[in-house]
């Protein structure tokens, strides 16, 4: 039974088909709007999430199927010592399809591995979060309408940020990309991203700590958040927290086609000011999500001989 | 130091300095009721100094934890007092209930009896990493 846990349990091949399909459901959506008929998804999340359970819901609405789900975490059989790979079981009984969403690292893989049905990673703690990395997807592809010989900038917290580390993966696929790498020193990328993933794939990589000073070279510009707990003391928070905060004068010198994407939720670290400016793509990024997670419950759907 | 020879068994040779109580705690030879002598610091002509182990009884052995901990090593099985077989040792592509995640974050912290279970990841650095969360095996 196919499940997806990783970005990288879909081949580049995968993407793109996913992508046709994608921009397919946007240009005619009333030919999907039936596709799913008597189907069910069920979102287990064991912590809370508001905008990727209703993303997976209104996607599988779309489709013309059914949502079951659980009321929250403290109200699941979880809360009452329930493993991982039982709820998975019990609920293959049920649902066509699994959304699941957990805390801890690897939950989706356990799920996955006991399930009936496939099961979809809406986000294992830090670990991977897929679906994510397929709204970005689709959203650079529909901005710039390819995937290769692109400089992208991704800006923040590029220590912890899963979404990050997933685009990176996702992008080195892709001939003639480009990263630069913008973030303080406490929160540079991971060796192991830098080795397992860049330097193996030998793609070119920059690091730097002056977003104005990388803007002018970038097609994309990812921006996450720095966030207060990350750091060891205020002091250091204090001084770095605005020189990564995106306003119009930050953009100055940007290109015309630059796209801004955000995984969001945003805190501070995009000024509202910047919304309007057409280079914005962190709303439609969140549309975008709907679209890709319509295509790939079709696809494992489809994969597993349900529709 | 005198350590007789083994009739039946096996001699686990040319093990990296250093590593051999750690191949011997993997491969839970504590808990049997046999005959091991552990030799630390053997000078070796190919390695300057390597540990040996010698196990004096015909039981199965995991190749895969000697291939995890210690590529280099040679297993030789002994039968009726003679070399009967040489075996080179290879890393193993996945590791099965050896060691556990030191990560707090992956759900094998909370759901202990999951099965642990680590790939090889990066053959030359010798790098295994946990199927669930991803974090570099540490022993």
């Amino acid at each position: 039974m196919r499940s997806i846990i990783d970005i990288l349990d879909l081949s580049p091949a995968e993407i793109g088909e996913l992508i046709a399909t994608a921009r397919d459901i946007i240009d005619d959506p009333a030919k999907y709007a039936e596709k799913c008929r008597g189907k069910k998804l069920a979102t287990l999340f064991f912590e809370p999430s508001t905008r990727t359970r209703m993303s997976f819901e209104a996607a599988m609405y779309e489709l013309g199927g059914n949502v079951i789900s659980m009321a929250s975490a403290a109200s699941s059989s979880a809360a009452k010592g329930e493993s991982v790979a039982d709820t998975a079981r019990v609920i293959s009984c049920y649902a066509d399809i699994i959304a699941m969403r957990h805390p801890k690292e690897g939950a989706a893989l356990v799920a996955a591995n006991n399930a009936t049905v496939p099961v979809i990673n809406a986000g294992d703690g830090g670990h991977c979060h897929p679906t994510q990395t397929l709204a970005d997807l689709l959203t650079i592809h529909r901005e710039k309408g390819r995937f290769d010989d692109l400089t992208i900038g991704f800006c923040g917290d590029l220590k912890f940020g899963r979404t990050v580390h997933s685009l990176i993966n996702a992008m080195s696929r892709y001939p003639g990309i480009r990263f630069v790498l913008i973030s303080p020193e406490e929160l540079k990328v991971p060796s192991y991203v830098k080795k397992d993933v860049l330097q193996k794939n030998s793609i070119p990589y920059v690091q730097t700590t002056d977003l104005e000073g990388a803007m002018p070279d970038l097609d994309i510009l990812y921006m996450t958040r720095v966030q207060k707990e990350r750091f060891f003391n205020e002091e250091d928070y204090l001084r770095l927290k605005d020189s990564y905060i995106l306003t119009p004068e930050k953009l100055k010198n940007a290109k015309p086609d630059m796209n801004i994407l955000h995984p969001l939720p945003r805190v501070n670290e995009i000024s509202v000011k910047v919304d309007d400016d057409p280079r914005a793509c962190y709303f439609k990024q969140v549309l975008n999500g709907k679209y890709m997670r319509m295509a790939l419950i079709l696809k494992l759907l489809k994969e597993a001989g349900t529709i | 130091m005198n350590v007789d020879s083994i009739r039946n068994g096996y001699v686990i040779d040319h093990i990296t300095a250093g590593s051999g109580m750690k191949l011997y705690e993997l491969l839970g030879l504590d808990a049997l009721d046999v005959s091991i002598a552990i030799i630390k610091n053997v000078t070796s002509r190919k390695m300057g100094r390597k540990d040996i182990i010698k196990i004096d009884a015909d039981i199965p052995i995991d190749l895969d934890i000697i291939g995890f901990v210690d590529p280099g090593a040679t297993v030789n099985i002994i039968k009726d007092d003679k070399l009967a077989e040489k075996k080179t040792i290879e890393m193993p592509e996945t590791l099965h209930g050896v060691i556990r995640c030191k990560n707090p974050r992956c759900i094998t912290s909370t759901e202990q009896e999951l099965p642990q279970v680590f790939r090889l990841t990066d053959r030359e650095n010798k790098v295994y990493r946990c199927v669930y969360c991803e974090t570099k095996a540490q022993f």
